[in-house]
């Protein structure tokens, strides 16, 4: 199947594993920074397959792990007022906050609907103009530009029951934050291709120089990850520390202009909190001024949140790399999908949640990679 | 809602709630359907409520899926399906018209299967308290002699045979109830299996486990067999028979296959001296011709289902939790 089977094929990744396992003499710690990037490797059992020195570590890019606790309370509040269609993309529903999810929220009587796309929402305020119909913007620069279209159209359209709850965040300022951390174990990332598709190139060869730190441009799928990895460990090697495109057939050095133009009409840059993490200078959006009748949390003035996260859950060192899944002592035991105490479990891109669903049972691979296929 | 998506969160309820309070030995077995002592015969008794939404959609209907939905879990216990019953649940103000064609489609069905509908009852609910029609549909058939099928009797090296492609029902659902197209249209593959396991049954009648696959996919189907049984299931990913629409609208909604609902196929533990007459027989049937087998049964991981990744690693394939959840991005 054309862009699905091609970039899953096993005699190619056999070549690519083989072209690591030669170029790699030492140890090396490399970061895939997004969470579908975490999630296709644990699916795929790349790790299993690397050269021992190959260690990932799992980042921080899994926007339902990172949105804030604050942000998630906001959200069941305005969810549970009875004038509000509160809408919002399926893996959000599941995200605990401090005492409950949209899940019970909706189960309780609150209007959460499921969408998969924000113009859905825009749509259900067209039809419902008695109601207010809020939906939840949250993600990275790749949910970022159709949440932004979505403000944008209502505002044409004149369209005043809808509004959105933002909690956006940006990457490179996570990267910059992860590698001025003390205790940081990373030597390469492998950025994530779609928020380069949106956002460009542009930003990161400041980044590699300053913290002398390979940045490979990383697509999704199997193949796509391992020529991120090879290229990483190809520059490590070599100690050489510079920004490659191992991604080209998505991404262009200068990103999707109209995107970028729409962000930058309807956001503007902000210090966000990043749950698990804390504050990040300038590494969040928020509607500009000209939109800010379309801001949620400025519509509904909900405020006074009090929350509670657990006591025993590390997500925030899983985030950061500081952690694998499995070194927390709740992993498994007190916190599962059925039970999460952290979003990273409860996310499926989150890296608690494709520890516990792929690896809870550490099955020695049977075969080398050398011999796959 | 996830109490009712066929994972996790629905085996719980029925274990720890209706199972202990209605409790009796018949019921403890928790297969497709029970499998009742009756004068020198075998009976099986199955029932099943439908509420999919829509009540139309590409290939079939809720007056199919009721039909079949019964007539398959009879099936599952290697039963030949004879008698039906209907209780259908209408919604103040659903049009006639539209429970006329509904039940044209539960008639259709029945005869295709080869079932009698023999009693049935209507009760119509306030406006807003339903969603159109619910149906209801008990069913019962006969079990031939020398026919043992249970969830329990999966062994170490039992081959699991599929008789046909996954994923179709729950990505032909979700075309129509999301509004989303993914180039090609999706049918849903319901249809009654009656034959098909008659017909598998009469190759090898020492089939250990039959099942099908609906509501929380392969992956609760065989994690449910592979606890019942003690029993660890390998997996091969690249035997699993998934068509391209399933894995573009599974790859476009970051679903799994595994997971997404079927209709109309089942899977079978057969011994393993005995997989191949099974895989021909199977094959010789239009609603089998697909079949393959997917993977065996292993001492290793009791209880739990691991699949082989295209590359040659490994992960766990769990039970789902409650309904699948499309991703952000």
């Amino acid at each position: 199947m054309k862009y699905l089977d091609e970039f899953n094929d096993p005699v190619l990744a056999r070549h690519l594993f083989d072209d690591i396992r030669a170029l790699t003499t030492q140890p090396w710690s490399l970061m895939e920074v997004c969470g579908g990037q975490t999630h296709s490797i644990i699916r795929h059992g790349i790790d299993q397959l690397l050269p021992e020195e190959i260690q990932l570590i799992h980042g921080p890019g899994c926007p339902v792990c990172v949105t804030p606790l604050e942000i998630i309370d906001k959200a069941l509040e305005i969810a549970s007022r009875p004038e509000v269609v509160f809408c919002s993309f399926g893996d959000m529903l599941r995200v605990p906050g401090s005492g409950r999810d949209l899940f019970q929220v909706k189960s309780e009587g609150g209007d959460v609907r499921v969408v998969y796309s924000p113009l859905d929402a825009l749509r259900i305020a067209q039809d419902n103009p008695d109601r207010q119909v809020v939906f939840f913007g949250i993600g990275f620069e790749t949910t970022a530009p159709p949440n932004a279209m979505t403000v944008y159209q209502a505002k044409k359209l004149g369209i005043t029951n809808f509004s959105l709850l933002v909690s956006h965040v940006r990457v490179p300022p996570a990267i910059d934050a992860i590698m001025n951390s003390p205790d940081c174990r990373v030597q390469a990332f492998l950025a994530a291709g779609h928020v380069c598709t949106v956002m460009g190139t542009a930003e990161y060869p400041e980044l590699a120089e300053r913290h002398k730190v390979p940045i490979v441009v990383t697509g999704f799928e199997p193949l796509d990850i391992l020529e991120g990895i090879r290229r990483a460990v190809r520059q490590l090697e070599a100690g050489r520390h510079v920004v490659e495109n191992a991604y080209p057939r998505a991404v262009q050095p200068g990103g999707s202009p109209a995107a970028k133009a729409m962000l930058a009409d309807v956001f503007e840059v902000t210090d966000r909190s990043w749950r698990g993490i804390g504050m990040i200078p300038r590494s969040g959006w928020r509607l500009s001024s000209r939109y800010r009748d379309y801001d949620a949390e400025h519509r509904f003035s909900v405020s006074g949140i009090d929350t509670q996260e657990s006591t025993v859950c590390r997500s925030g060192e899983v985030l950061q790399g500081l952690i694998k899944p499995h070194e927390c002592a709740a992993f498994g035991k007190q916190c599962t999908p059925r039970n999460p105490l952290g979003a990273t479990m409860v996310s499926s891109e989150g890296a608690c949640a494709a520890y516990y669903l792929y690896r809870r049972l550490q099955v020695p691979s049977t075969q080398e990679a050398s011999s796959v296929g | 809602m996830g109490h009712g998506g066929g994972g996790t969160l629905s085996a719980e309820l029925v274990e720890h709630l209706f199972a202990p309070a209605f409790g009796n030995d018949v019921l403890a077995e928790l297969g497709d359907s029970a499998r009742l002592p009756a004068s020198g015969e075998r009976l099986a008794f199955s029932t099943d409520s439908f509420v999919v939404r829509p009540l139309f959609f590409p290939g079939g209907s809720i007056g199919d899926l009721a039909v079949n939905g019964t007539v398959n879990d009879l099936a599952m216990s290697g039963a030949r399906p004879l008698f039906l019953s209907c209780g259908f649940i209408l919604e103040e103000g659903v049009e006639l018209a539209v429970v006329g064609k509904v039940a044209e489609a539960f008639g259709a069905a029945a005869r295709r299967a080869g079932v009698s509908v023999v009693t049935g009852d209507t009760k119509v609910v306030e406006a807003g308290h339903g969603d159109g029609v619910f149906i209801n549909t008990a069913g019962i058939g006969r079990i031939p002699d020398g026919v043992d099928i249970h969830p329990r009797r999966a062994r170490p090296g039992d081959v699991v045979l599929v008789s046909g492609a996954i994923g179709v029902h729950g990505v032909a659902i979700m075309s129509v109830r999301e509004g989303l197209e993914f180039g090609v249209e999706t049918e849903s593959d319901t249809a009654p299996l009656g034959d098909l396991v008659a017909d598998l049954l009469a190759a090898c009648p020492d089939v250990h486990v039959l099942r099908d696959p609906t509501r929380g996919g392969l992956a609760a189907t065989l994690n449910e067999i592979a606890s019942a049984s003690g029993v660890g299931v390998a997996l091969e990913e690249h035997a699993l028979p998934v068509p391209d629409t399933v894995a573009n609208a599974c790859a476009f909604l970051g679903l799994d296959p595994l997971y997404v609902a079927n209709e109309g196929k089942l899977v079978a533990f057969v011994p393993p001296d005995r997989a191949d007459v099974c895989l021909a027989a199977l094959r010789a049937h239009p609603l089998g011709k697909e079949a393959v087998a997917i993977g065996h049964c292993v001492p290793d991981h009791p209880g739990m289902v691991v699949s082989a990744t295209g590359l040659g690693g490994t992960r766990v394939v769990d039970m789902p939790l409650g309904e699948q959840l499309p991703r952000i991005c």
